[in-house]
């Protein structure tokens, strides 16, 4: 009882002098309100970067696999690139020998001129997909219908655009019946797809005109085609098993012996995100590291202070123990003192850290509209902060604990 | 017995030189005894006053209070008590300039392991009976100086200490105050309070019941005093002193005989 008294009337007391000498207080917990503003601050803006980051990663689609050629490290003179090429049959047969994968289409990239009317464009970027492209982007359809294993199966000329091409080939906004001019060929467009903008992270820019026609009917158009392949996983945690069993696959499908190197790339978006996710841990610690050094910076004035402190209230110290504090209770008054300290200037750093997230929240257009401060940061500064107290005002806790009462009631 | 003490010696080091502040001590005080400890400057009465006071270790000798062996003590002990059997009060009153009269009389509690309920309330009682129960909230640099020995001797009186030592407590205070200051011991002793003072004037020293006289670190005299003999005896000399000026700077016997006249008046008056 007479502890957790002491620490009341000790807080108090602590709180009144700080109050009495605000300026100075406020210069010597300058360290740690700023460790902890920088602390509030960098965790805030690293976690709105890594919410962004995260919905960017969203917006290219979770639960998807790349399967593309990949020449091999320092093998250039055994494979060409030829050889590494996607064949048809690594195409049809995966599906059934990858049990994770739920679905797939084999994309064929090609830029060819697109021609409407007077407007005619040299590369536009024409992609030769399967119906289940539809499934796997899930693009809403504005107009039409989607690509349909009739048009894959019969070859037909048939194409699906987006938005943006009605306006760039100037085509009637109900286009659907239209035919334009692909590679030299007439195409019926049969539907029209949103725009979606990739974010530039990922290769993307503004949005493009983009053309969709069946794969088969792209084959036609390239005997020898360059593709690769996009996988959609049952369920996103899926993508471990997935890229085994494509690995597995493919190796199988190339005859590649056991100590060949892999022909091909298999790339997860969860897996970039997993990488990514380590990587702002790695910025934690880092981070950790800085509040660390600023608030031994910060403790060093802590330290200074509680002393001059000490010498300043000697003859206080002494009227104290004569009066019968005991020397136990005398470093506890000072701990708790040089501790109340740290957390008053731990609290105007939370407070200005959190001043400088609203700014960075302000900045228009910024990747940190989302940023939040997470619970860990401010129990890592209020932890930190009273830590530094503790360490530093152990010093001179015990300083004044061993005084003599005589000494320092004699003390000027 | 309340104090038995034992060849208590007290040997400062000052450099390479020994100073030989208390050179064995022999002093036994009963309860509710009213103590004056003289002396001239220098003769050990601070020095003693810090180990009655458990502030200050002996070198050498026993010191029992309230039957308890100090001198075996260690800081954690001696804190212990000084909070529950020592009330001290100082001639520079060390009163906390921040606080008010009321959180300076509640330090000790603070510090007291028993009864951490009521605090408030016995410090105010304390301070009712210094008679500064009106000035509870002011604080030091409110007060005047007989007002702050009184917020001090409130603060020494709180924990109901076995005894009430005070160094000098009237030496900061002009002689009216030290009247008023001394006449509340004098109440305190009625109501049973065991006190030791020290101090340099003779009058003040005639209060108590029993005055210790130091010289040079030893016990010159241990004597009971009466306060209305010390008092006739005080006047006795001023008459005496006051008939040798008068036959100096007068050589007038017929004011020589009326000036021991009227001296012989008044001490036939303030005889009981
Ligand atoms: N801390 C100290 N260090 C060294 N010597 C000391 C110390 N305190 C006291 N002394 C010496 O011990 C002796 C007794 O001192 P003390 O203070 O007890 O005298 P005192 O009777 O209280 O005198 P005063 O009437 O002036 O207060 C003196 O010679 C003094 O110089
Ligand atoms: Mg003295």
């Amino acid at each position: 009882m007479i502890i957790v008294r002491i620490i009341f009337q000790t807080v108090f007391l602590a709180i009144s002098q700080i109050w009495a000498n605000k300026v100075r207080a406020m210069l010597t917990t300058l360290g740690i309100i700023i460790g902890v503003a920088a602390v509030i601050s960098v965790v805030a803006a690293t976690d709105g970067l890594q919410k962004f980051v995260l919905k960017e990663f969203a917006s290219v689609g979770a639960s998807k696999v790349w399967i593309f050629p990949r020449m091999p490290e320092g093998q250039r003179d055994r494979f060409s690139w030829r050889q590494l090429r996607i064949q048809l049959k690594e195409v049809n047969g995966m599906l059934e020998r990858c049990p994770s994968i739920e679905r797939l289409t084999p994309i064929l990239e090609m830029a060819t001129s697109v021609q409407f009317g007077d407007v005619s464009k040299p590369t536009v970027s024409v992609q030769a997909v399967r119906p289940a492209w539809h499934q796997i982007e899930d693009r809403a359809i504005v107009q039409g219908r989607p690509l349909s294993t009739i048009d894959e199966d019969q070859r037909l000329q048939v194409c699906i655009i987006n938005d943006k091409a009605i306006g760039e080939f100037q085509l009637p906004s109900e286009c659907v019946g239209t035919r334009i001019s692909v590679g030299g060929r007439l195409f019926t467009i049969v539907g029209v797809v949103e725009t979606k903008t990739v974010s530039p992270m990922f290769g993307g820019d503004e949005a493009r005109t983009e053309v969709y026609i069946p794969f088969q009917t792209g084959l036609m158009l390239r005997p020898e085609p360059r593709m690769y392949i996009v996988a959609q996983t049952k369920s996103p945690e899926l993508y471990e098993d997935a890229k085994a069993e494509i690995t597995f696959f493919m190796r199988r499908m190339r005859n590649l012996k056991p100590d060949d190197p892999n022909t091909f790339g298999v790339e997860a978006i969860e897996q970039i995100i997993a990488q990514f996710k380590k990587l702002a841990a790695g910025l934690s610690v880092f981070l950790a590291g800085i509040v660390a050094i600023s608030l031994l910076v910060g403790g060093i004035g802590i330290m200074n202070i509680m002393l001059v402190s000490v010498s300043e209230r000697t003859r206080e110290i002494g009227l104290r123990k004569a009066v019968g504090a005991k020397p136990a209770v005398v470093l506890l008054q000072f701990l708790v003192e040089a501790i109340t300290l740290c957390l008053i200037g731990g609290a105007v750093g939370l407070v200005i850290g959190f001043g400088i997230v609203a700014a960075l929240k302000l900045i228009p257009k910024s990747p940190l509209e989302e940023a939040g401060v997470p619970i860990w940061a401010i129990a890592l500064s209020v932890g930190f902060s009273a830590a530094t107290g503790l360490i530093f005002g152990m010093f001179p806790a015990i300083k004044a604990a061993r005084l003599d009462p005589i000494v320092a009631l004699r003390h000027e | 017995m309340t104090i038995r003490i034992r060849q208590l010696q007290k040997v400062y080091r000052v450099g390479t030189e020994r100073v030989h502040a208390l050179r064995g001590i022999d002093l036994d005080i009963a309860k509710n005894e009213f103590v004056a400890i003289m002396g001239a400057s220098g003769s050990g009465k601070s020095t003693l006053m810090n180990i009655l006071g458990c502030l200050d270790r002996p070198t050498a000798g026993v010191y029992e209070l309230a039957g308890k062996p100090t001198h075996r003590m260690n800081a954690t002990q001696l804190a212990q008590v000084r909070n529950q059997e020592i009330g001290f009060v100082f001639q520079s009153f060390e009163l906390l300039n921040r606080q008010t009269a009321l959180d300076n009389v509640t330090l000790p509690l603070i510090y007291s392991s028993k009864r951490w309920w009521g605090v408030r309330k016995r410090a105010k009682e304390a301070l009712d009976r210094v008679g500064l129960g009106d000035r509870v909230h002011h604080r030091p640099m409110q007060l005047s100086g007989g007002q702050r020995q009184r917020v001090a001797i409130a603060r020494a009186l709180v924990n109901s200490p076995s005894i009430l030592l005070a160094d000098e407590p009237t030496g900061n205070l002009d002689s009216k105050t030290s009247e008023e200051i001394i006449a509340l011991f004098k109440q305190l002793h009625a109501e049973g309070q065991t006190i030791v003072i020290v101090t340099h004037e003779e009058d003040i020293a005639g209060h108590a019941k029993r005055i210790v006289r130091l010289r040079d670190g030893r016990i010159l005299s241990d004597s009971p005093t009466h306060e209305d003999v010390m008092h006739q005896d005080y006047l006795r000399r001023a008459a005496v002193t006051a008939v040798s000026v008068a036959k100096r700077e007068l050589g007038d016997a017929d004011v020589m005989a009326s000036v021991s006249a009227s001296v012989s008046a008044s001490v036939a008056e303030v005889k009981p």
